[in-house]
């Protein structure tokens, strides 16, 4: 028997449980992946928290839509890995609230950035592109210099981000604003306990000027960081992926 | 609902709804397109059988030909290891001085080690090794900081220089003389002096050569040669990485800027660190 459009059209519950069920099934599609995330998210040594000078930096990488031009994420293709090293995986970005996977690349995939190039590299480079790399056509960000990183409320960041999961301490949300300080000073300061916390966090003066915590200071301790948490060498896929 | 009603007038099939008298015809599909719908959608069934696709709450359907994307990339990977295998095997068995003395393996080695400097040294180095100003040297001539033989230019690359994260990375650190309060202003112009007048540039000095003896040639020589074990720089070639004007080698003097070079060997094989020394060598510099 065939059901005639007419039965929907005169019966407003019927109507009503039509869309219903149609709604429902678009949202299940979306939403039955995620009960498999466990899975998903593999198990791996190493993956932290971001800094709170990582955390910053990473703002300003939002900030100033980096993700518009630069992606990361290295798929699992033979070209990428050969250009960027080691695909991603997924646990990688388990704490990027939103992640920064993006989907263009006028830029290169910047996800094992970190580690690749020297600070000063990554200074000069952002205060003018061009002056080591001729043929780039990345804007100038030099004003990231020049600016005070503004990180009075960079414990309600962690706050915030312990809401949706990231597993931040008491004790780091307390020392937040000193660990921005020690990471971003290095030398002479104290970064015993930014150590302890975030292993693999890079220390020192990042922009050249150590009088001051800037933006660039920011910045440059994120991309430094950046796919270098997983020691691949300890890493057996065949054993952790589906 | 009443039966099927056709319209009188094109004999069509109407949607059985009437407004005022007026119809809506029913007009079929065209068949072609309706058969290419039906093909997508049996397309889309068994292509959902043969790849992974449907999830449930604890796993998802893996496919019957067994495709994972990493699975392909292992194949991938394999393929290319496989490719490589002839050369890449000789390259590593060999020493660099073998790899320079055999015209065929120093062939391979150039041409893969143009492509990975390219992707990993040339931001800083530059496209072809010509350098950078503001501390990024110039790989191109004979003016090496750390040795310009083979076999050190490829330990630079493994270790780098100056970094965190390799313990046998090169490290060197000259004094700020100025900023540390070792020389007074006037002491370090006159030291600038006899650098320059040590590459032929500008008139010397008896009281800058007294302080050259005495602070700086236990590193740079008492020539002012240099010392590539120290990585302390040759000052007589005119060949500057952080300028050559007489305010760029006071403010060296005063507070020096030291550069870093990251350590290659967590991201490149040593097959890879091997061809990129042997390009690098080949430059033209090389000692």
């Amino acid at each position: 028997m065939r059901i005639s459009h007419a039965i929907f059209e005169k019966n407003v519950i019927v109507l009503i449980i039509g869309i219903l069920v149609t709604v429902s099934i678009g949202g299940l599609v979306q939403l039955v992946p995620l009960f498999t995330m466990e899975q998903t998210i593999e198990k791996v040594e190493g993956v932290r928290p971001y800094s709170p000078l990582e955390l910053m930096g990473r703002n300003i990488y939002i900030r100033e839509g980096c993700y518009l031009c630069h992606s990361q994420m290295i798929r699992p293709f033979r070209d990428e890995a050969e250009r960027f090293g080691h695909y991603s995986l997924a646990a990688e970005s388990m704490y990027d609230h939103p992640f920064q996977w993006g989907s263009k690349r006028t830029g290169p995939d910047l996800a094992r950035v970190g580690g690749k190039y020297s600070n000063e590299w990554h200074v000069a480079h952002l205060i003018d592109p061009r002056s080591v790399v001729p043929e780039s056509i990345m804007p100038p960000y030099a004003f990231l210099a020049h600016k005070d990183l503004p990180f009075d409320d960079i414990a309600d960041h962690l706050k915030a981000l312990r809401i949706t999961g990231v597993p931040y301490t008491d004790e780091e949300i307390a020392d937040a604003r000193k660990d921005v300080i020690a990471q971003a000073t290095g030398g002479d300061a104290d970064t015993s306990g930014v150590a302890q916390r975030y292993p693999k966090a890079v220390m020192g003066d990042f922009d050249g000027d150590p009088t001051r915590i800037t933006e660039m200071d920011a910045l440059v301790a994120y991309l430094q960081m950046l796919g270098t948490l997983v020691d691949f060498k300890d890493y057996r896929p065949a054993a952790d992926y589906r | 609902m009443a039966g099927k009603e056709v319209d009188a007038l094109t004999g069509i099939e109407t949607t059985g709804h009437e407004w005022d008298g007026i119809q809506e015809l029913n007009t079929p599909l065209p068949k072609w397109w309706l058969y290419v719908f039906y093909v997508t959608i049996v397309w889309a069934i068994a292509y959902s059988i043969a790849f992974p696709s449907w999830p449930w709450l604890s796993g998802y359907w893996g496919g019957l030909v067994g495709y994972t994307t990493r699975g392909q990339f292992n194949e991938r990977m394999a393929d290319l290891e496989a490719s490589r295998a002839g050369w890449y095997d000789r390259l590593g068995a060999a020493s660099l001085q073998q790899i320079n003395d055999d015209p065929e393996l120093l062939q391979i080695a150039t041409v893969g080690g143009k492509v990975i400097f390219g992707n990993n040294c040339a931001p800083c180095h530059g496209t072809g090794g010509t350098g950078r100003p503001g501390g990024f040297p110039a790989l191109v001539d004979d003016d090496w900081l750390w040795g310009g033989s083979v076999d050190e230019i490829y330990k630079t690359i493994q270790h780098g220089i100056r970094n965190d994260t390799d313990t046998d990375a090169r490290i060197s650190q000259m004094p700020a003389f100025g900023a540390d309060a070792m020389l007074t202003s006037a002491q370090i112009a006159a030291v600038a002096d006899h650098v320059l007048a040590l590459s032929g540039q500008g008139a010397d000095n008896a009281e800058g050569a007294t302080l050259f003896a005495e602070n700086c040639a236990s590193c740079h020589g008492e020539l002012g040669k240099g010392e590539p074990s120290l990585g302390a720089p040759n000052l007589t070639d005119q060949i500057w990485l952080y300028g050559s004007t007489r305010q760029a080698i006071i403010n060296q003097i005063t507070k020096p800027k030291m550069g870093v070079m990251p350590s290659w060997a967590h991201r490149l094989s040593d097959v890879e660190i091997k061809q990129v020394a042997t390009y690098v060598h080949s430059l033209g510099g090389g000692q």
